[in-house]
């Protein structure tokens, strides 16, 4: 702050303080001495007005704030550039409070992080930390059970878009993933639309027909992510097409939309919102979702 | 004695009451209008594109922040939720700032990048879609509602007057940008990008 809007403050501040202590003392009426000096002459209607002295309770509150603003204003900054005797700041007190949160936590998550993501999902205290950190941060999309939602994987089967293994979780949940299935529907057309759908259908059944049009097309399109056999490709994010399991719903119609619209999944990454370590006991909690 | 005076001189007890309620506005506010810490942006700082414009005042039309706050206290209790504190060089451009003083959601201070274009989507149609406990209305009209952006532009020249440095070429465009999208197309794109200057 400048020194001109400092001493702004300050001599403002002061001449408030001097003012109202001057109004007060000015006005006070201690006592009440004589009959007539007891009323302030005001009459109307023949209603007269008492002058008593302001209730003691009243006054002495009013002296007790003034010296509670003098107290305040020499040990908390509140004139200008002075900064208090005792040096408080809004963030010195928030990384107070950071650092104190350290000292208690810090060895708990460290302890953690040492051990590995297979190992610490056993453990019974630190998955209870686990599912905290789940509901906080992961719950929203994936579910508070992490049974999913439409668009928003299953965390506690053996399916994994981008698999299943400690140090695959560790880097969905650090870096997040976008996963991109493109829009078919002006390649593919209405006919082909319905043909495609029947098809990836028939991959799920294991009734498949590997002379027709669609299955040409899908060597063509599909395969270079979801595999020659539908399997998939964890490497993509391409979910496997020959399971039951249905990110965007598989019935006929909700097949026709993916194919036809894409998809565009996005696990958004949690780097720069939770720490490392805080990441590494997530990791082991979804480890721990599909174990048995 | 002296209330006399001023009690029968409604004219001079006007002025003192003046004189007596504005001293907490000149030390308290008016020092705030002149200071680096409340006038300078943030580094990176940007005005609004002008989709997120449009969306910032659908926010404000349908209320948002009446449930939800856009301002995060420097206490760990809210940065071990919602990320780094709220600082006063976020908000330069904002006219008028949307920091809300009451969560019945919680804060969206930071909220741009943590969940999916498609998840803000499905949650604005029906919230109850994605967060079945939810309370939140839902919105379904910002899908049907086209936006024309005849008063994009417009709105930048009016916020470029209060000292938010659009360039004339953000004006011109304005429109082009806007024009034909949907309403919630704005509304993701408005909460796409608060708060990602500061982590």
């Amino acid at each position: 702050m400048s020194t001109f809007w400092s001493a702004w403050i300050i001599v403002l501040t002061i001449i408030f303080l001097v003012a109202v202590s001057w109004l007060l003392f000015a006005n006070r009426k201690t006592s009440v001495n004589a009959e007539n000096e007891a009323k302030t002459g005001h009459v109307y209607d023949g209603i007269e007005e008492y002058d008593n002295p302001l209730p003691a309770w009243w006054l002495n509150l009013f002296l007790l704030t003034l010296i509670f603003t003098i107290g305040y204003l020499i040990l908390y900054p509140g004139l200008g550039n002075f900064k208090g005797l005792l040096g408080w700041t809004s963030e010195g007190r928030y990384e107070q409070e950071i650092k104190a949160a350290e000292e208690k936590y810090q060895h708990i998550f460290k302890a953690y992080a040492e051990v590995n993501i297979e190992a610490l999902a056993k453990d019974a205290k630190a998955m209870k930390i686990g599912q905290r950190l789940f509901a906080n941060s992961c719950a929203t999309c994936h579910g508070s059970d992490a049974r999913g939602n439409v668009g928003y994987p299953n965390l506690t089967d053996n399916d994994w878009l981008y698999g299943g293994q400690p140090e695959q979780i560790l880097v969905s949940i650090t870096h997040g993933r976008s996963a991109v299935m493109p829009a078919w529907a002006s390649v593919l057309g209405s006919e082909g639309l319905g043909g495609m759908t029947n098809y990836v259908r028939s991959l799920a059944d294991g009734e498949v027909d590997k002379n027709s049009d669609s299955a040409k097309t899908y060597t063509n399109m599909c395969a270079a992510c979801h595999g020659l056999d539908g399997k998939g490709n964890i490497a993509l994010g391409a979910p496997n097409l020959t399971d039951d399991i249905w990110l965007y719903g598989g019935s006929e119609a909700e097949i026709m939309q993916s194919l036809a619209n894409g998809r565009n999944g996005k696990m958004p990454a949690q780097e720069t919102i939770l720490s490392k370590e805080k990441i590494h006991i997530l990791a082991a909690y979804v480890f721990s979702l599909s174990m048995e | 004695m002296n209330h006399d005076k001023v009690e029968k001189n409604i004219g001079l007890m006007i002025v003192l009451i003046i004189i007596a309620i504005s001293f907490g506005a000149l030390v308290e506010l008016v020092p705030l209008m002149f200071q680096k810490q409340t006038n300078e942006p943030i580094e990176g700082l940007k005005p609004l594109p002008a989709l997120s414009l449009e969306g910032r005042d659908i926010y404000i039309r349908e209320g948002c922040n009446v449930c939800h706050s856009q301002m995060i206290r420097p206490f760990r209790s809210e940065t071990e939720r919602y990320g780094h504190y709220s600082v006063a060089g976020e908000h330069v451009y904002e006219h008028p700032f949307l920091w809300g003083s009451k969560r019945t959601g919680p804060d969206l201070a930071r909220v741009g990048g943590r969940y999916s274009d498609d998840w803000h989507r499905a949650h604005l149609y029906n919230p109850r879609h994605v967060v079945p406990e939810s309370n939140m209305p839902a919105f379904p009209w910002l899908f049907s509602n086209k936006l024309n952006g005849e008063k994009t532009g417009a709105k930048m020249r009016a916020l470029r007057a209060v000292g938010v440095p659009y360039t004339d070429e953000d004006i011109a465009n304005a429109k082009a940008e806007v024009e034909g999208k949907y309403e919630i197309d704005a509304m993701v794109a408005y909460l796409q990008q608060l708060g990602l200057l500061l982590q």
